[in-house]
């Protein structure tokens, strides 16, 4: 009977090709575009995920507050760090290859005529060991600068460029702010990051020098922290964790009131966005889904209406309403189902074009081709229910009478 | 009667009609479509109804065919009240026990003469082989052998109500219900018809209530029955005129 059933539909929609292809368009276009979206949202996760994982898988950021609150979650509760935990970890924690404690702060780079806004960090020496990032030119913070705070700074490329042009950096004097300090080095460019931002548009300076002549206040934002290579990040992960509680004074019924973030849950911070942005996009195609279905609806009326006379022939030889309402929702998913995979094909070779243009990965998503093609059939039941419903309640006297 | 050797006047007729009484629409709208008829139509039977069109003949039919209910007396089909039946169980009986053929065919258009015989046992749950070859058989036995594969379209009026007339009875139903089964088909056509189902009554027993206008077509039955503002006035056998 549903054999029957499907092959009736099928012969029915042939009949009308170009309404039936009408009808289906709105269904393929939003299979299209859940698709399109989702693999494309999905190779440029994935592309940020391996330029993080490029960085260095060994990697540990400290940071106060409780962790999965996203970038920019609310941590105002909990205590800033220290200076002095970094120093405690670098000394405590086996297996750590270097140690950075880091605070920021946005502020005016001004170089005779020239300036620009750029981001200061204060930080020390294992900043560069800990990002990886080699000197261009001249040479980082001494230790001695580091203890007394002296006014010395490093620049990224682009900052040097806004300030000195083609002329040489290195030993210059620039000032931030009000605090006037000397050029020693000039890092490499990092270039631009997953996300739009230039790396290499920083300044950066001892962090004693920041906490006293910028901030004026002795608050850490981060410490990041590097691993050894061969030692498990687990377990220096578990050891700093420990070591932040003791220094911390959190009793053993409380949470922990700092997080340590590796490097799976920097990439997880880090890609929410596109997350978020996928999900966004995928909503909005899942209105255009939506509407689709009210177009198979409208048709399907519209084929109820054409077709009285014939449900008024199949009831009289013995259709029950469950029969006829089987046969227009079977016509009805028939109709999404072939939306549905025209939307899949026609989303992936889309999204195939559009990741080559873009220089993303083509990721192929086997769960999403599932989901849309499950979607793309409920549209048609639950959108061709009511029709069906109308035909199956028809009264065979009237519908035979119906011309 | 007596020439009829199918008509079984032993065991409980096959229809049952007892103070039938049809009302459309409530109070000063209200239409009596049937006063209260009676009527009993036994297996082998072929009967005509006559009247006017308001007489009450077309509600009769629907209310034979299972497609309508009496809104007071009973309808016994077999025995079984089909008052108290609901609209699913009613279908049901319409596939299991009846046949219909309509004054303007009602086949399915763009549908081969074949699948619209096919299409009663489709409901049946007939497998796809046996379904073919018994309408194959059914198109045969109203002569229309190699025109399986020709659509509604593409056949005469006479033709058409051939494929209908072998739809109705590719279920061998208890009861063929004819509604003016020869109105739009010209006087020769007509007479063959109507020979094809005086054939299928005398040859296979088939039970058929026809309504008709026509007297000429009522002849071919063996019993008229003549209706007039919702009663029946006349219950006799139409004389046979010579042909």
């Amino acid at each position: 009977m549903i054999r029957q059933n499907i092959r009736m539909a099928i012969r029915t929609i042939r009949r009308n090709v170009l309404r039936s292809a009408l009808t289906i368009l709105g269904i393929v276009i939003g299979v299209a575009a859940v698709i399109t979206l989702v693999t494309l949202g999905e190779g440029a996760t994935a592309q940020v995920a391996s330029e993080i994982s490029s960085l260095g898988s060994n990697r540990l950021d400290v940071r106060p507050g409780q962790a999965h609150r996203g970038p920019g979650g609310v941590r105002s509760e909990a205590d800033p760090l220290e200076a002095e935990d970094a120093r405690a970890i670098a000394r405590e924690v086996g297996g750590v290859e270097a140690v950075a404690p880091v605070a920021s702060m946005s502020a005016q780079a001004i170089h005779g005529s020239r300036n620009r806004s750029t981001t200061v960090t204060g930080t020390t020496r294992g900043f560069l060991q800990v990002r990886n990032w080699p000197l261009a030119d001249g040479r980082t913070f001494s230790e001695a600068e580091e203890r007394s705070g002296k006014a010395v700074c490093l620049l990224g490329t682009t900052v040097r460029k806004e300030l000195f042009g083609s002329s040489e950096a290195v030993g210059a004097w620039i000032r931030l702010g009000k605090l006037s300090c000397r050029v020693i080095g000039v890092l490499e460019s990092k270039g631009q990051s997953s996300f739009g931002a230039d790396q290499d548009d920083v300044v950066l300076i001892p962090l004693r020098t920041f906490q006293r002549r910028l901030a004026g206040n002795t608050d850490v934002q981060a410490i990041y922290v590097s691993v050894k290579e061969g030692i498990s990040t687990q377990k220096v992960k578990e050891q700093i964790t420990e070591l932040m509680r003791e220094r911390r004074r959190i009793s053993a019924d409380k949470e922990d009131d700092f997080h340590v973030m590796d490097m799976q849950e920097i990439t997880k911070a880090l890609t929410g966005s596109t997350q978020v942005m996928t999900a966004l996009l995928g909503a909005v195609a899942a209105v255009s889904l939506i509407v689709g279905g009210i177009g198979i609806m409208n048709i399907m009326l519209v084929s109820v209406t054409e077709r009285t006379r014939e449900i008024g022939i199949r009831l009289a030889i013995g259709a029950m309403e469950r029969d006829v309402l089987t046969q227009f929702l079977v016509e009805a998913v028939v109709l999404s189902i072939f939306g549905g995979i025209t939307g899949i094909a026609l989303g992936l070779v889309t999204a195939a074009i559009a990741a080559s243009v873009l220089g993303l990965p083509f990721i192929f998503n086997a769960g999403i081709v599932g989901t849309a093609f499950l979607f793309s059939a409920a549209v048609g039941i639950a959108f061709g229910f009511f029709p069906a419903k109308q035909a199956a309640r028809l009264d065979p006297i009237e519908a035979l009478r119906r011309e | 009667m007596s020439g009829n050797t199918h008509v079984s006047q032993s065991g409980p007729p096959l229809v049952q009609l007892r103070k039938v009484r049809k009302v459309y629409g409530t109070g000063q709208a209200a239409v009596h479509a049937l006063k209260g008829i009676d009527l009993t139509i036994h297996a082998g039977e072929f009967v005509a109804i006559m009247g006017s069109s308001g007489s009450g003949k077309s509600t009769t039919m629907n209310i034979l065919g299972c497609l309508d209910t009496p809104t007071s007396g009973s309808y016994l089909l077999q025995g079984v009240d089909v008052g108290a039946l609901t609209r699913d169980q009613r279908a049901l009986l319409r596939r299991y026990f009846l046949g219909f053929v309509f004054q303007g065919f009602n086949l399915l258009h763009r549908t081969t003469a074949l699948e619209n015989v096919e299409l009663p046992l489709i409901y049946r749950s007939m497998p796809g082989g046996a379904r073919r070859r018994l309408a194959a058989e059914a198109l045969k036995s109203v002569g229309l052998e190699g025109r399986e594969s020709h659509s509604p379209g593409e056949l005469s009026g006479g033709q058409q109500q051939r494929v209908a007339i072998a739809r109705a009875i590719v279920t061998h139903p208890k009861l063929l219900l004819a509604d003016e089964p020869t109105g739009n088909l010209d006087s020769v056509t007509s007479r063959e018809i109507m020979e094809l189902l005086t054939a299928l009554n005398r040859e296979r027993g088939l039970t058929i209530v026809m309504v008709t206008h026509d007297v000429e077509t009522a002849a071919f039955a063996r019993r008229c029955i003549r209706f007039r503002d919702g009663l029946i006035v006349d219950g006799q056998p139409p004389e046979r005129k010579p042909s």
